[in-house]
């Protein structure tokens, strides 16, 4: 199950021209670009681990890039995305956030029901990547 | 000519990229520098070349513009390296057109581990631009065969060849001290294809360039100034830690400050716009230069 977080998630995969030039993008609007990844795809998880430094001084796409391409060597199996943040005052918080790079594989997630007093059902998702421990899940 | 081929106009192009007045600013601004003004004229006409014949499908791999600079101290050698930042954004060569000025403490790290990142950073930075490395000899000592430049150097080498495309490499330093440089990392020599040789100013030059940088702080000379000043420049050279247009700009400084001190002193009466202006020989012949 194809995972849909983000923009341009229902959209086919980005190919990393148009992935430049939506960060040439964010660039020109003096956003600060970070790579982030992970391998808990639960939508509830925004805690995603920061690839490298925030960059915060870079003035081409193409640094982001080789931070892009050195993360996906790293994390081949990762969920990665791209996150453009904002500093102006007033804002201070992420305008732009999107995948990049996704495994292979995924297993998708499963519903769980749990029953609760007075046949009350209570209704949650679960990845079925997670079954497995960190870094062993893709 | 066979008449249904398209008529290449490199005028336009010429025109187009308005790198025309980056190259008379280049002749205004800087004096002197004949063969480095050269090399950038050809450098520029190279590019301008590339780019007409990629218009008709000519395609040839990007020429590589790492370079090397190398003079005494003061002959130059940012200045020329922003404007190459400039010129190379208006060939169209690089995207962005910025400089990143870094030295050896931008580039290597303190502990094992630390050269790596720290080098991609500036790399990172630099990308769309240029990147000018001053004193780029330093990143190399023989003498500690620990040191973390070599990891410095082994990174940078594997960038410039790779994304040649994303940034332009400048090294910069002394003459003999860059050529043991590139003596001892061949790999680098072999990369750098353009090595400019910056000569150093004469006294004329030098005096030429004193009165532009009167004249960009609005000061004038006046006339017993004027010889004091090229009596200056003349007794200056021959000393030790003479550092060209530097030394220049130092003195001019030193000038200002001790014509500033004047009119203070003199305070209580009135100035006039023209007092304010007027470096007066005093203020350079009180210079330790005239001393001995």
């Amino acid at each position: 199950m194809r995972l849909t977080q983000g923009a341009f998630s229902f959209l086919p995969d980005l190919t990393d021209a148009q992935i430049r030039s939506q960060i040439e993008y964010c660039l020109n609007n003096g956003w600060a670009v970070s790579v982030e990844y992970t391998d808990d795809p639960h939508p509830r998880n925004p805690y995603w681990e920061m690839f490298g430094n925030p960059m915060f001084d870079i003035r081409d796409a193409a640094g982001v890039m080789t931070e892009l391409q050195s993360c996906r060597k790293t994390f081949p199996e990762h969920y990665i995305k791209v996150n453009a943040f904002d500093s102006a005052h007033g804002r201070e918080s992420l305008r732009l956030s999107f995948i990049v790079s996704r495994p292979t594989n995924e297993p998708g997630f499963m519903l769980e029901r749990r029953e609760g007093p007075g046949r009350h059902v209570q209704y949650t998702t679960r990845a079925y990547a997670t079954d497995k421990p960190e870094g062993a899940r893709y | 000519m066979n008449a249904a081929a398209p008529q290449l106009d490199l005028d336009a192009v010429f025109r187009e990229s308005n790198i025309g007045e980056v190259l008379d600013g280049l002749e205004r601004e800087l004096i002197g520098l004949e063969p480095v003004k050269r090399r950038i004229r050809e450098i520029a006409a190279l590019l301008l070349v590339d780019k007409l014949r990629g218009s008709v499908g000519l395609s040839a791999e990007a020429p590589s513009l790492h370079m090397s600079f190398t003079g005494n101290p003061g002959t130059g050698k940012t200045t020329v390296a922003r404007r190459m930042a400039e010129i190379l954004h208006r060939l169209g060569y690089v995207r962005k057109g910025h400089l990143v000025a870094v030295t050896r403490d931008d580039l290597v790290g303190q502990y094992i581990g630390h050269t790596a990142p720290k080098t991609r950073e500036v790399l990172k930075r630099a990308m769309g631009g240029v990147l000018f490395i001053d004193e780029a000899y330093y990143l190399y000592r023989p003498e500690n065969e620990r040191d973390y430049g070599q990891e410095a150097i082994e990174i940078l080498l594997q960038v410039m060849e790779n994304q040649r495309e994303d940034l332009v490499v400048i090294f910069a330093g002394y003459k003999d001290r860059m050529d043991t440089f590139f003596r001892s990392n061949p790999g680098m020599s072999s990369r750098v294809a353009h090595h400019i040789d910056f000569p150093d100013y004469t006294p004329g030059e030098l005096h030429a360039i004193a009165e532009l940088m009167l004249q960009n702080m609005h000061y004038r000379l006046d006339e017993q100034a004027d010889a004091a000043l090229v009596e200056y420049i003349e007794r200056r050279i021959t000393q030790p830690h003479f550092a060209n247009a530097r030394s220049v700009r130092n003195a001019l400084d030193r000038a200002r400050l001790r014509q500033a001190s004047r009119l203070f002193e003199r305070r209580g009466g009135t100035l006039s716009k023209e007092d304010l202006l007027t470096i007066e020989a005093a203020d350079i012949r009180a210079s330790r230069v005239f001393a001995q």
